[in-house]
């Protein structure tokens, strides 16, 4: 099990969670059993087999689309953080 | 025992002395300027250097460690370098030569004098702790007072940023807003306060930075960033950008233009008990679009008006803005180009991630297909 950060802004669809665990061997594996445990949540970050254009996917600290996108291997000390933009300034 | 004439006579005899020629020849030389501040400050040798003579055996291994390093001494009219040459000399420097007549003579010759920029003794004091700071000094300090520096909002980010970078001395602060100040600021914009309250932000914020340091320029704009008027408002010359906008539209649209006018973006944003920090220089790292290529939908994307922030938030995100801005402005350090510093205040915990240019991004990759402003509104609503 890999510990996934959620975002403040997507924590109503983790039940107020700061952290979540899903598993898999992958970022596609991942996001597919997150879908699975927290529907609300996986279809805000991911759709249609592709990871929403909005939202970052870190996995230890580098963005998986400059790795292998949902191909990129995870391991369950691994920490992945989902991150959208924040505008906030005020 | 010898008289004063007697001990210079001698001195000068063991010495080399040089007149203007003849130190002019000497290749590679360094200049030491070994007067007292005050005499510097009246003007000085292009390209010397002030050791005044009663510090000149302690610093000059750290300014010249090489001892066959040619090196021209001199002072108001040869005196005082024939002695610092003997000094050099006993230190094991082989190729020390005296300047014949001193900088005197060198007027006297028409030859060219540079004035120096130095600081008031009011700045000195004022300054005295980033004087203090090798890496500071008074050069850095000289440039952050000439720096330029623009906010974009002074809300919750542009508060700490504009008081800090005020009471730093940055020399002239454009500030973008186009609110006015109410109670429900007060929790954590601290540039403003009763006094100011249904104050346009900009004069609020000037009022206050005026009153904490004189020094500054203040130049404020009491409009909403647009399109429109964006260009006129970079075009008027900014060193860099400090954003603390509210709105996605803003944010592109700043990205947009500080790519397309080569200003560096240091950027930082708050939401509840989270921020994030980081650096876009245009060229040298990715831009905004590298790191969210689209906005989130408006359901994703509450303001704080909406969400809620801490108050004390925007202050650690804003700090850690005027700390790149800072840094960018005297030059030192490293800026945080090509990281995302994520802060998380209920775990007090920093972490941060690797941030990308992409090369197929829109503004500022290799083939950019967005090349002037968009309807960034319609853009961000999508």
């Amino acid at each position: 099990m890999s510990l996934i950060r959620v975002p403040p802004v997507l924590r109503d669809e983790a039940g107020g969670a700061r952290e979540v665990e899903a598993a898999g061997k992958t970022v596609r594996e991942l996001l597919e059993d997150l879908s699975k445990r927290l529907p609300a949540l996986g279809s805000r970050v991911y759709g249609d087999g592709e990871i929403r254009k909005f939202v970052n996917v870190y996995v230890d600290g580098e963005d998986v689309r400059t790795r292998d996108g949902l191909d990129t291997p995870v391991r369950d000390s691994s920490t992945v953080i989902l991150l959208p933009a924040m505008a906030g300034g005020c | 025992m010898s008289t004063y004439r007697e001990l210079l006579t001698r001195t000068k005899a063991e010495i080399s002395e040089v007149d203007a020629a003849g130190a002019q020849a000497l290749a590679g030389a360094l200049w030491v300027d070994v007067r007292e501040i005050d005499e510097w400050e009246q003007g000085h040798l292009p390209g010397a250097v002030l050791v005044p003579r009663g510090n000149l055996e302690s610093r000059i291994e750290r300014i010249a460690p090489d001892k066959s390093q040619p090196v021209v001494l001199y002072c108001a009219v040869g005196a005082r370098s024939a002695f610092s040459a003997k000094s050099l000399a006993e230190l094991g420097y082989t190729d020390v030569h005296s300047l014949a007549g001193g900088i005197e003579d060198w007027k006297r010759d028409g030859l060219e004098i540079v004035m120096p920029r130095t600081l008031t003794p009011e700045r000195r004091a004022r300054y005295s702790r980033h004087l203090l700071i090798p890496e500071i000094g008074e050069a850095g300090q000289l440039k952050l007072l000439d720096s330029r520096v623009l906010l974009i909002g002074a809300g919750g980010l542009g508060s700490p940023a504009s008081l800090y970078l005020a009471a730093a001395g940055v020399g002239t602060l454009g500030i973008v807003d186009a609110d006015i100040v109410d109670e429900t600021n007060l929790q954590r914009q601290i540039v403003h306060s009763l006094d100011t309250l249904g104050a346009p932000k900009v004069d609020s914020a000037k009022r206050t930075i005026a009153a904490l340091n004189p020094d500054v320029n203040v130049v404020t704009y009491r409009e909403r960033l647009t399109s429109e008027n964006i260009d006129r408002i970079l075009d008027e010359g900014w060193d860099l950008i400090v954003d603390g906008a509210d709105n996605f539209p803003t944010r592109y649209l700043v990205n947009d233009a500080s790519v397309w006018h080569d200003i560096p973006v240091v950027h930082g944003s708050i939401y509840r008990f989270e921020g994030q920090v980081t650096v876009f220089k245009p060229r040298e790292g990715p831009c905004y679009r590298c790191l969210f290529p689209e906005p989130p939908p408006p359901e994703l994307a509450p303001s704080c008006a909406e969400g809620g922030v801490l108050g004390v938030l925007p202050g650690i995100i804003g700090s850690l803005q005027t700390n790149e801005a800072i840094k960018l402005a005297a030059g030192v350090g490293e800026p945080l180009v090509g990281r995302l510093l994520l802060f998380d205040a209920l775990s007090t915990e920093f972490s941060d991630v690797k941030i990308e240019r992409r090369t197929d991004c829109p503004v500022c990759g290799d083939h950019p297909t967005i090349t002037e402003y968009i309807d960034y509104v319609e853009f961000c609503a999508r």
